[in-house]
């Protein structure tokens, strides 16, 4: 599902390089769940961003799908995206401007789809939110967005899901229930789930774990 | 797992795109209505001038006609003889004659009198419209009987009623009828020489007409209904031309006044576009910082697979929508101004505008607001397609920088083009159009230039060591997403334009005014015969009157340059219209051996005395008349017709007269021993001491010398005040537009960065600071913004008004300091009060409910 071979990623800071990632290779089979761990700037966010075709990177080829992302213009990549990628970010990085219901109905518009109000609201109701779909952001809890985030990444039947942090701005209790969600919903959908974080508990629940220090992978266990 | 092809077009199709743009707009809608009534009052001010505009076309197609009152008028200085007469009548025609000039009239009941307009009649002229008089019988009864129309204005001044008598010359008229209109004239032009209507019939009665009278004469024709006038007038414009007559008919005023009231309204709106351009300038900048506060969502829109150009499409629908509603906006409120301008104007204009719905001005407000809106929200719009959507991931993301983006080139062209354009349009003379463009962008970048020295100089040399608040006041003008650019141009540019008016209506004040200085003359006396003059000077001893000069004046013709004929010198000038009036008009001549005061000499020196037939008569010319007569220079030879008599004379000077004090100022200075026996008369310059002792003085000149004319320097004064306040007026109530829109853009933009400045000022309260402190660092800001926005606008104001006064006005310009401190200090006010009422919400509440509520 995801291919990462020889990957480097070096940013020129203050008039020299900056090496963020070197020599990252690795490959995740479609359904698989996988921990991206790692302290303070050891590079999980930026393989995360080249991972998700957010960004190039400087060297080697990352494939998602079997399709090299580093060959494909931005609007390419931008296309790929909406099709076979979800994300769940770790403030969440819902539009303040619409409801709870159309920040899960945009990856659907996008792709141009039919009877998205009815599937988009059933998604709601899966997180729990049927009762606050023409909410804003704004007037939504921490929690309750982030469910709007979960609801939202799903919504486009993506075949890989990133998630960056995704309990890092929640409080244990909301966390817990997040992750049951993300879980619940990953499973229902049999959708690749690639999870950034530093929490111990929510890497254990995975089935694979890359460890991450200085821009190196140290270890990439497998349980 | 199945291997999809990823690049099919999978786009959601323009609905969409519009469905996005409407939905981003619904939380921020207030502030984008906020940014569109920046361009709102420009909009309207354009949509009013140009519906105005075509409603004086209109009027001056429908109302020439009553505003010639004829179909064809002759003017000369002289009677026609009846070879001349003779032109005109090859068609049957009615006609009419007018014999015009200035002359003072006696209020016998109230024994007060005042410098006229005398216009005796013969003839059932105007025959198109009427003469408006109250009563209605009267613009016709007064032509049987020794009766006069007296103008409303002078009858109010001077308590005076229908049925009174006024004296004219040695004749006493009864005033039949009060004159409310004549063809043709303004309020304006009654104010400065008020129309007293006489029969024609009367005026050699009253003893007015003298050799070298400057009498207007004018003969008004009316052709029967089929006859084509353009084609007549073919026939008759060479004979007229030879004979020295100038001549009007309904379709040359009608050229004449759309010319002069095309130049008036495009000037007008180029007035509105300046405050359009302020608008939009702000637009641009409110555009950047909602720009900037949406990279976020952008961010967030592109990982969701938006498309940069899909996401540039989002926000220029939401701009384009907003530029067309301010447009809609605009428009209406500019049809309603267009109702009030004929108002304002009226004092200004000889024919009534009357309103009309004008789809073409309208659709011209139309495309110029949103095309205008659009291009400057371009700018900001274009940075959209660098926003990366790893800033979802990492807030501190910069991409990396890249070269010029050749883009924002072709939109600062094809705005510079877009402004070119438009002024082209409307000045119709790409010269002009680029030195309006050119003097514009030139403000807007000093401006602008200031702004970035300004921020440069405080990173660079930042006062340490002052107090914290003035530091903390000094450190808000750069930081991130500072308004001081946007600021300083918007205050500033109003600021020059606000100076500018002033010190031009000051400069054209001050040059009247400074001629009723100590020792200088404040009073004309005119058509004083050479039999008269001894009995006017005694008299005016006798009642304490100075006469400061006393100069002869004898009118001539030009009739041969260096031996040319006048026709074939007249060709040279055909491509100078503005130069023929040498060869038409009669010139004014005197005759002394000295300079006067005001008179200096640019080459040449001037004439000794005459002695001998033989001896070459050296005349002085002054500077403009010289300049009128193309190819002739020192020593070019001319001929004048001195009333019958030719007269062969040199150039042997040239001279330039300073017009800023009141002096005689002549065409020609012939040396002593040429004239003294042509027919002429005597120009005195007097100094009166009082009012009251102008009043007895005119009073006693106008019994005893009832053909002189008195010019009251206080009674000019007060009229060129008077006159000066109402085209101020105007110009004000057009600049008042920009100024508006200046006002709005600084609300805008102080708006705008309010949610920034909440955080700043929450964080400061939560760290202790004290209300009066935050109170204190927003003053320093806005004084700091205000000042030196304020500071650049007057001295570029200071630099356009010496630059007009220079080269337009021809005057020395020496503005007054407190003007300058008081404008200064309403700028500096106004910013601070506009700033420190923004910040008051967030001053009165405590940090978490502002944090709540806003954030």
């Amino acid at each position: 599902m995801l291919s990462v071979q020889n990957v480097s990623k070096t940013y020129q800071s203050g008039g020299r390089a900056l090496y963020v990632l070197q020599n990252i290779n690795f490959i995740i089979e479609a359904g698989a769940i996988v921990a991206i761990v790692g302290p303070s700037g050891s590079g999980k966010t930026t393989l995360l961003g080249l991972s998700a075709g957010l960004d190039r990177s400087t060297t080697g080829t990352v494939a998602l799908n079997e399709i090299p992302l580093d060959r494909l213009s931005e609007d390419e990549r931008a296309d790929m995206r909406n099709r076979y990628v979800g994300f769940i970010f770790q403030n969440f990085q819902l539009l303040p401007t619409l409801t709870a219901l159309e920040n899960v109905m945009v990856p659907l518009e996008l792709r141009g789809e039919k009877n998205i109000r009815a599937r988009s609201k059933d998604l709601l109701d899966k997180v729990g939110l049927a009762d606050r779909i023409h909410h804003y952001p704004a007037q939504l809890s921490g929690g309750e967005q982030q469910r709007v985030s979960l609801a939202r990444a799903f919504s486009n039947s993506p075949r890989i899901l990133f998630a960056d942090e995704p309990t890092g701005n929640l409080d244990a209790e909301t966390s817990e229930n997040v992750i049951k969600l993300l879980f619940d919903l990953n499973r229902e959908a049999g959708t690749t789930l690639v999870i950034v974080t530093h929490n111990a508990e929510l890497a254990g629940s995975t089935q694979r774990i890359i460890r991450l220090t200085g821009g190196h992978i140290i270890s990439d266990e497998k349980k | 797992m199945k291997k999809d092809k990823p690049l099919e077009n999978s786009s959601p199709g323009i609905r969409w795109l519009f469905l996005m743009a409407w939905r981003d707009s619904r939380r921020n809608r207030g502030r984008l209505l906020l940014f569109v009534s920046s361009i709102i009052l420009g909009i309207a001010a354009l949509v009013a001038t140009l519906s105005f505009g075509e409603d004086l076309r209109n009027g001056i197609d429908d109302q020439a006609k009553v505003l010639v009152g004829a179909d064809l008028v002759i003017r000369s200085n002289r009677p026609l003889t009846p070879a001349e007469l003779a032109i005109p009548d090859t068609v049957p025609n009615r006609h009419a004659r007018e014999d015009n000039f200035a002359s003072m009239i006696y209020f016998v009941r109230s024994g007060e009198s005042r410098l006229v307009q005398v216009r005796a009649l013969d003839g059932e002229y105007p025959f198109y419209g009427s003469l408006e008089t109250t009563p209605t019988e009267a613009g016709h009864s007064f032509r049987n009987e020794r009766q006069a129309l007296v103008d409303k204005g002078l009858l109010l001044q001077y308590g005076a009623q229908v049925g009174d008598s006024i004296r004219i010359g040695s004749l006493n008229f009864a005033i039949a009828g009060i004159l409310n209109k004549a063809p043709g004239s303004t309020e304006l032009s009654m104010t400065v020489a008020p129309p007293v209507y006489i029969p024609l019939r009367y005026l050699s009665q009253a003893g007015l007409q003298q050799r070298g009278s400057r009498i207007q004469y004018q003969y008004y024709y009316q052709y029967p209904s089929p006859t084509d006038i353009g084609r007549f007038m073919d026939s008759l414009t060479s004979r007229l031309g030879k004979a020295h007559l100038r001549y009007e008919t309904i379709e040359s005023r009608k050229t004449r006044m759309s010319r002069a009231f095309g130049d008036f309204t495009e000037f007008l709106t180029l007035i509105s576009f300046i405050a359009l351009l302020m608008g939009c300038i702000g637009v641009g900048s409110a555009v950047h910082i909602y720009i900037r506060e949406k990279i976020d969502g952008i961010a967030v829109l592109r990982c969701l697979g938006v498309k940069v150009r899909q996401a540039f499409l989002i926000y220029l629908i939401q701009i384009a929508c907003i530029g067309l509603l301010g447009s809609v906006a605009g428009v209406s409120l500019g049809l309603v101004i267009q109702r009030i301008l004929p108002v304002v104007f009226r004092d200004l204009l000889p024919l009534e505008a009357a309103t009309h719905l004008s789809p073409r001005s309208i659709g011209q407000g139309m495309i110029t607001g949103l095309t205008i809106s659009i291009l400057f929200a371009l700018l900001p719009l274009l940075s959209i397609r660098s926003i990366s959507p790893l800033y979802t991931l990492r807030r501190s993301f910069e991409p990396p920088r890249r070269n010029r983006d050749p883009l924002k080139g072709v939109v600062y062209t094809t705005i510079f083009l877009f402004v070119a354009i438009f002024s082209f349009w409307q000045m119709h003379a790409w010269t002009k159009a680029f030195i309006f463009c050119g003097s514009l962008f030139a403000a807007f970048l000093l401006l602008a230039g200031v702004a970035r020295l300004l921020m440069w100089s405080v990173r660079h040399f930042f006062p340490a060591s002052w107090n914290y608040l003035w530091r903390q006041g000094f450190a808000n003008l750069y930081r991130p997403n500072n308004q001081t650019l946007i600021l300083i141009v918007t205050i500033g540019l109003g600021t020059t334009f606000i100076g500018t008016l002033y010190f031009v209506q000051q400069m054209l004040v001050d040059r009247i005014a400074i001629s009723s200085g100590k020792n200088q003359g404040n009073m004309v006396l005119f058509d004083v015969q050479n039999s008269e003059l001894k009995g006017v000077v005694g008299l005016a001893i006798h009642n304490g009157v100075t006469i400061l000069q006393d100069a002869p004046l004898v009118s001539m013709r030009l009739t041969q340059i260096r031996r040319r004929l006048p026709d074939r010198a007249r060709e040279d000038s055909v491509d100078h219209h503005d130069r023929r009036w040498v060869f038409d008009e009669e010139a004014r001549a005197t005759y002394r051996d000295t300079l006067t005061g005001t008179e200096k000499i640019l080459s040449g020196k001037l004439g000794t005395p005459v002695r001998s037939p033989q001896d070459i008569i050296y005349v002085s010319l002054e500077e403009e008349y010289a300049r009128a007569m193309i190819h002739a220079g020192l020593g070019d030879t001319l001929l004048f017709n001195v009333q019958g008599l030719p007269l062969t004379t040199v150039i042997g000077s040239i001279r330039t007269v300073n017009s800023r004090r009141l002096e005689t100022n002549f065409h020609i200075v012939f040396p002593g021993g040429v004239l003294e026996q042509a027919p002429q008369f005597h120009i005195l310059i007097a100094r009166v001491p009082s009012v009251e002792v102008s009043a007895r003085f005119q009073k006693a000149v106008v019994q005893q010398f009832s053909g002189v004319s008195v010019i009251d320097l206080g009674l000019v004064l007060s009229i060129l005040d008077e006159v000066l306040d109402k085209i101020g007026f105007v110009i004000r109530f057009m600049a008042g537009f920009s100024m508006l829109t200046g006002l709005i853009v600084l609300i805008a933009s102080v708006l705008i960065s309010k949610f920034q400045r909440i955080q700043e000022t929450v964080l400061l309260r939560t760290l202790g600071a004290r209300r009066r402190q935050i109170l204190i660092i927003a003053t320093l800001e806005y004084f700091f913004l205000g000042a030196l926005a304020a500071g650049t606008g007057i001295l570029l104001s200071l630099a356009t008004s010496w630059f007009l006064a220079r080269y337009s006005f021809e005057s020395s310009f020496s503005p007054h300091a407190a003007p300058i401190a008081l404008l200064f200090a309403s700028i500096c006010l106004l910013t601070i009060t506009i700033g420190l009422l923004n910040s008051r919400s967030v001053l009165n509440r405590p940090p978490l409910e502002i944090l709540r509520k806003e954030v």
